[in-house]
């Protein structure tokens, strides 16, 4: 009933259409019904019904996707009480699935999605297994409303952040991921002894353990957070043991070993902004994203400041500028990530049938200058209002109007 | 030596003597006010001399020595007012000679051809913390908040800074070419900033910028409270003013037991205090207070409290609500220095925008981009580009001029050295910065960074890629952004 309420048509008409999945159209149309895409192209007709909006001279593009983040599950970073991507006390957190966590009416995601950012990944931090990310579209009065799939992946920390859940070293942190990796796999071939109480205790909950098993059956992907060139090489190894599809995220120093990473056929979300050398990566460098695609490596991007998830685009522009091609940065924040994130059936792409996340733009979407026009949420415009835009007209004229 | 030495010193009336007396004639330094003991110490200052009448940790800078260059057929981006098509600028011995359509080069010129490209002021940084938060971020590293009690008046941070940060090649290679490292905001009153000339070199002294005045950096709100507020105070925002008048109050005593000995020098000096020694700067107006601050209620308190110990708040610093009180700030000539789009990292960053900046400048306020990180540090062309566009988005009339001031210009004058640094114009040190295109496009890159002339980066030639001695031995070598 409230799909049928809601049910609309509205045709973009004019502007460059960028649908990813296929080269640039010029004055084309993207016709969006019932929420989905129900045509892209340059001679589609449009019904009489339509709401027409016009975008000549403009650029659309699927809604970009931050492959990583917390929108939504933190308001202000340094309250406790407005943070929900860490489960404390449990190093296996394997069955915290942060969904439950995600507050639609945060005020990150309104100054979010009016920059163009439509989908975001919600993430858990934190732990060596730190538990379950969701992916979410960036509208919605409810959690469910907004989630798009759940879980999406399992975030597990090899970087050096993680060192003390593994007794202080990298090979601990490694051991460690196996024994619960193990000790998954035992639980399950041996679940009825476990449930008598018939087997020694293992070295994580139950219902981490079983959280586990979707990762170990390759129905889930494992979101491996590692910088060092050792620690992708390791959890490379780890991927390989158990028979892993895995995500590496970070990877600064991923392009010294672009090279085995495309053998493994391996994604990676990068954060091309990222430079600055610590004992966890002295490699890290403005060019990795670049060297990584160049060998073969499929790329999304990142953007790790959730209140800023919107520099998502100025990330993708400055890949660019270190050899990155503009098609590459593109796909990076769009098509890429949902096809990681496994929903490239509905999302990153302007295509017949899928999810219709579209964004209007009044140029180059990378560029600095330019500005967001539409933002279209499954079908929807939404208002290109925020917290952010009431404070700048409460404030433009001062003193204000209280 | 030393006797000439102190009379340069007076003569440039640099606090604390920042400038070096050799190479100081031979660059400008701005003009200041001195009631410093060093600046009134008796020319015949023998052995027997006070500590406080010797040079206080003098700058050794030295500009290099290079052939003139003539930067031909770019876009010359003045921040005075021009932006020149097709120009060209000619910069020798350090200065900037000539600037316009075309320019006669000497015979001896290096001739750099820049067409497609543009060519700005180099970029100014008036919050960083680079050298004294250094990379790797190791604790061993970690020299920025001498956090053991809330006002720390008598640290220097250039007593932290270390000259190989890895950091430091990153930063030039964003066009930065002078930085003001800062003591961290853990302390209510934290300690003296360094004013840098951002060059490879051994020491900071080598670093120092001639003839700067030192700042003070203070800090509201939210840091000082919570780091002391387990530990004696201030734990509150009325105890972190109480705070600040109780110091100042101590310091006006000290200043005017010092003054007053110091017109005959009879008798014994007073005790020195170096707590009241730099704090006593700040009310003679000699030392410039940069001031973390993020509310806007806030900073009308502060700017209250310079008018109650009668010296001027040169600059807020993180400056987020700053819009809400931008005729405020430009009624008391006081700088907003601000982020791009920084916002909700803690409670009192809550209400940041992104038309900040915009808001400040059409208030007629003083504003500027600041980085207060390794990495915004390298891109502040960027973080101007962004606000200058959000508030054009906006409607708020930026110009372009106005929006390269944000990073060159107006930060000069927050450091009190606009008339030596911060535009193109002949007779400025030349401080210079060849972009691969527009700066204010997120694609465009320093392609060559000129620093009093010396070429201190180009993208193009690894010889002028200078990496600190951290970096040697790395394997694989970075690449040509390291």
């Amino acid at each position: 009933m409230i799909a049928f309420l809601l049910a609309q048509t509205i045709a973009i008409t004019g502007g460059t259409v960028y649908p990813v999945s296929g080269p640039k159209i010029e004055h084309a149309t993207v016709l969006i019904r019932d929420g989905k895409i129900a045509a892209v192209g340059a001679s589609v007709t449009i019904p009489a019904d339509a709401v027409k909006i016009d975008a000549t001279g403009k650029w659309v593009t699927p809604g970009l996707i931050d492959g990583t983040g917390q929108v939504g599950l933190t308001e202000i970073s340094a309250v406790p009480a407005d943070n929900e991507s860490f489960e404390r006390g449990d190093t296996i957190a394997a069955s915290f699935n942060v969904a439950e966590g995600i507050n639609p009416a945060s005020n990150l995601i309104p100054v979010t999605r009016i920059a163009g950012v439509t989908t975001t990944l919600a993430s858990p931090g934190g732990n060596l297994v730190s538990g379950q990310a969701v992916l979410i579209d960036l509208d919605g009065a409810t959690i469910e409303a907004m989630l798009i799939k759940s879980p999406v992946g399992m975030v597990v920390d090899l970087s050096e952040n993680a060192k003390d859940t593994g007794g202080g070293s990298r090979a601990g942190v490694a051991a460690r991921l196996r024994r619960a990796f193990d000790d998954a796999l035992e639980y399950e071939r041996r679940r009825a002894d476990y449930d008598k109480g018939q087997m020694e205790q293992l070295s994580a909950r139950a219902a981490d353990l079983k959280a586990l098993l979707p990762v170990l059956h390759g129905q889930e992907p494992v979101i491996a957070y590692a910088n060092r060139r050792s620690d992708i090489q390791t959890a490379l190894r780890i991927a390989k043991e158990y028979h892993l599809r895995m995500i590496l995220a970070g990877a600064a120093e991923g392009w010294e070993v672009a090279g085995e990473i495309a053998a493994a056929n391996v994604p990676v979300l990068v954060e091309p902004m990222d430079n600055i050398p610590s004992y966890d990566a002295l490699g890290i460098r403005y060019e990795n994203a670049a060297l990584l695609a160049k060998a073969g490596v499929k790329i999304a991007l990142m953007e790790t400041d959730s209140h800023n998830s919107r520099n998502l685009r100025q990330q993708a522009g400055n890949a660019v500028a270190y050899g990155l091609t503009w098609d590459q940065a593109l796909r990076a924040v769009t098509l890429s990530p949902a096809e990681m994130f496994g929903v490239a059936d509905r999302y990153g792409s302007l295509d017949q049938g899928k999810v219709a996340d579209v964004v209007v733009w009044s140029g180059d979407p990378f560029e600095l200058s330019t500005g967001v026009e539409h933002v279209f949420i499954r079908g929807h415009e939404v208002p290109l209002t925020s917290r952010q835009t009431e404070l700048l007209e409460r404030y433009r004229h001062l003193p204000p109007k209280y | 030596m030393k006797i000439t030495a102190v009379t340069l010193c007076s003569i440039l009336a640099a606090v604390g003597c920042a400038s070096g007396g050799a190479h100081a004639a031979t660059t400008p330094a701005p003009a200041a006010a001195a009631q410093t003991p060093a600046a009134s110490a008796p020319k015949s200052a023998g052995a027997e001399s006070l500590s406080v009448d010797r040079p206080q940790y003098p700058s050794t800078y030295r500009r290099h020595s290079n052939p003139p260059v003539v930067i031909k057929n770019a876009t010359i981006m003045t921040a005075a007012g021009q932006e020149i098509a097709n120009g060209s600028i000619l910069f020798k011995d350090g200065r900037i000679v000539a600037v316009g359509a075309s320019v006669t080069a000497p015979a001896d010129a290096i001739v750099v051809d820049g067409t497609g490209k543009f060519v700005t002021p180099g970029i100014i940084d008036v919050h960083s913390h680079l050298g004294v938060y250094a990379a790797p971020a190791t604790d061993a590293e970690s020299d920025g908040n001498e956090a053991t009690r809330p006002v720390t008046a008598e640290v220097w941070a250039e007593h932290s800074f270390w000259p190989q940060d890895p950091q430091i090649p990153l930063a030039i290679a964003g066009g930065v070419t002078t930085i003001e490292a800062l003591p961290g905001s853990a302390n209510l009153i934290g300690g003296r900033s360094a004013i840098l000339k951002l060059i490879p070199a051994r020491t900071v002294q080598e670093m120092k910028f001639p003839g700067a005045r030192y700042g003070m950096k203070m800090a509201c709100g939210e840091n000082p409270k919570r780091v002391y507020g387990q530990r004696g105070g201030p734990s509150t925002r009325m105890g972190n003013m109480a705070g600040y008048r109780g110091a100042y109050i101590a310091a006006e005593e000290y200043r005017r037991r010092w003054d007053k000995w110091l017109q005959n020098r009879q008798g014994d000096p007073p005790a020195r205090d170096l707590r009241n020694e730099s704090l006593a700067e700040v009310l003679r107006g000699n030392i410039y207070v940069q001031n973390h601050c993020y509310r806007a209620d806030e900073m009308a308190q502060m700017l209250d409290l310079g008018r109650e110990f009668g010296f001027k708040i040169r600059a807020f610093h993180h400056a987020v609500e700053a819009y809400k009180i931008a005729d405020l700030l430009a009624q008391a000539g006081t700088a907003a220095a601000v982020w791009a789009d920084w916002w909700g990292f803690k409670e009192e960053a809550m209400d940041g925008i992104e038309e900040n900046a915009a808001l400040l400048q059409q208030a007629g306020a003083t504003v500027e981009m600041h980085s207060d990180s390794p990495s915004g540090i390298q891109r502040l062309n960027q973080e101007a580009a962004k606000a200058m566009y959000a508030g054009i988005r906006a409607g708020i009339p930026i110009t372009r001029n106005q929006a390269l001031r944000w990073i060159t210009a107006n930060p000069a004058w927050t450091l009190g050295l606009d008339s030596v640094i911060g535009t193109l114009e002949p007779g400025k040190m030349a401080d210079v910065v060849l972009w691969s295109g527009d700066p204010f496009s997120v694609y465009s890159k320093a392609v060559q960074v000129y620093n009093d002339g010396w070429l201190v980066y180009d993208r193009n030639d690894p010889a002028h890629q200078p990496r600190t001695d951290f970096e040697l031995g790395q394997e694989p070598a970075p690449g040509s952004d390291r």
